[in-house]
């Protein structure tokens, strides 16, 4: 009864030691945002919810782009450290929490796949075992992943080509136009008329939530 | 379309495909174009659309933590923004609080309300908004700090103020110019409180928390316990 009654009061003592015991997911009735706004205050409970939203996808994204496993625990550490640094400057208006989330650890990845000059095989999946993780989540990703896949499934193939290439396989778009054997142009034209094709699908569909938020 | 402007290159930057000098031509050409900002955000979340169609392996069980490690190590983050609570942001009662708000452990006074769990998260909601971007002055006496929103939405924090004895309430008070006006109960305790004013503050004001009766009164009655002068930024 001590923290009930007047004001908008929080009171902690007491209450420490059984937040210590506690994990991230106390905070799981929050948005996105409220939880990068968190962050942002150096939370490290937010940065950790953070995580359990998004760390599979990051790191299976990483994965699929570096085929190993060390180098894709790299890219996703330091794409939830440059969310770690940079949440007080990020903007909501401009992108979504997880979009910045994977755009910072797809260039991360695709920065390192250069580097290591690794990868460079087709842009298949890799095999791996299904997980089994919390049935909502999982619902809910595989429903996301159906929306993507069929949307992908719908553009021309060459377009499809350019894009899978580009994103999974983190091919510059000079690289892929020596290796497809088309002028830059092209591809360039590819990558564009594809994705512009692919945000008017998807924008339509509130499932995968992208376009303006 | 294809006419080699810089403009279409938008979905290639946006899908990471320009390799080091691409990239930073392009950027240096995104920072004039408010329209290739907009699409290479659009093209963004498109982009990253497609990484929900990977193959999620199970996670490193060590991940979260070297992650967290890693963090904690690190300085706490620059945050460019007028806010900048007093408090050291890092220090972990500032960050086990806010959290705390989060998680609800909170308490308004809202008489017999059928509403009271929707006005509690509400009052988070508007708690976390106010620290999210705010500007502080710490207060004088006990030590807290006043943080105001440029929306003139105010938290009073408060640290380590004695609980109020049984009848007794702390009350908050924004005064400005000769007005003052009641701006809240709490009750105080140990560790740091979080009190939501129900007044704006519009600088220069000072907030003042003073010891009164249960219940609250109209006008302070007893000696100001601490204080915060707010300035115009």
């Amino acid at each position: 009864m001590s923290d009930r009654g007047e004001g908008g009061v929080v009171s902690l003592r007491g209450r420490r030691s059984e937040r210590s015991q506690t994990t991230a997911r106390e905070l799981a009735h929050l948005s996105d945002e409220a939880v990068v706004a968190l962050v942002a205050r150096s939370d490290e409970h937010a940065l950790a919810e953070l995580y359990h939203r998004f760390g599979r996808l990051a790191y299976g994204l990483a994965f699929r782009i570096l085929r190993d496993d060390a180098l894709a625990q790299d890219a996703v550490q330091e794409a939830f450290l440059g969310v770690w640094r940079a949440a007080g400057r990020f903007t909501a208006e401009r992108a979504k929490p997880s979009t910045w989330l994977l755009t910072l650890v797809h260039r991360r990845a695709v920065d390192l796949v250069r580097r290591e000059e690794r990868r460079r095989t087709e842009p298949l999946q890799p095999e791996t075992e299904p997980v089994v993780g919390e049935a909502a989540d999982e619902a809910e990703l595989a429903t996301q992943r159906q929306t993507i896949r069929e949307a992908l499934r719908r553009l021309p193939a060459e377009q499809r080509e350019a894009i899978e290439l580009a994103y999974y396989g983190g091919y510059t778009q000079s690289e892929l136009a020596e290796r497809l054997g088309e002028p830059l142009g092209t591809i360039k034209s590819r990558m564009f008329t594809g994705l512009a094709r692919l945000r008017e699908d998807l924008g339509a569909d509130a499932r995968v939530g992208v376009g303006p938020a | 379309m294809n006419d080699g402007s810089p403009h279409e290159l938008s979905a290639a930057y946006a899908l990471d495909a320009l390799d080091g000098d691409e990239r930073e031509a392009y950027e240096t050409h995104l920072a004039g174009c408010e329209r290739c900002r907009e699409d290479v955000a659009s093209f963004r979340a498109t982009a990253s659309a497609l990484a929900y169609d990977v193959d999620l392996p199970p996670l490193p069980e060590t991940l979260e933590h070297r992650i967290i490690a890693a963090a904690r190590a690190e300085h706490p983050n620059v945050v460019p923004l007028r806010q900048r609570l007093a408090i050291p942001a890092a220090a972990l009662g500032a960050v086990a609080a806010v959290a705390a708000i989060a998680i609800g452990i909170w308490a308004i006074h809202l008489s017999n309300s059928l509403d009271h769990q929707k006005a509690i998260r509400k009052d988070q909601k508007a708690v976390i908004d106010v620290l999210s971007d705010c500007s502080t002055t710490p207060t004088q006496g006990s030590t807290g700090a006043v943080c105001v929103a440029p929306t003139e939405k105010a938290v009073l924090i408060a640290d380590s103020l004695p609980a109020a004895s049984p009848g007794k309430t702390y009350e908050a008070w924004v005064i400005t110019g000769k007005r003052v006006q009641p701006a809240g109960l709490f009750r105080g305790g140990a560790g740091r409180k979080y009190v939501l004013l129900t007044k704006p503050v519009r600088a220069p004001a000072k907030v003042a928390v003073t010891l009164e009766k249960r219940g609250g009164v109209s006008a302070p009655t007893t000696a100001i316990l601490l204080q915060a002068e707010v300035k115009p930024s």
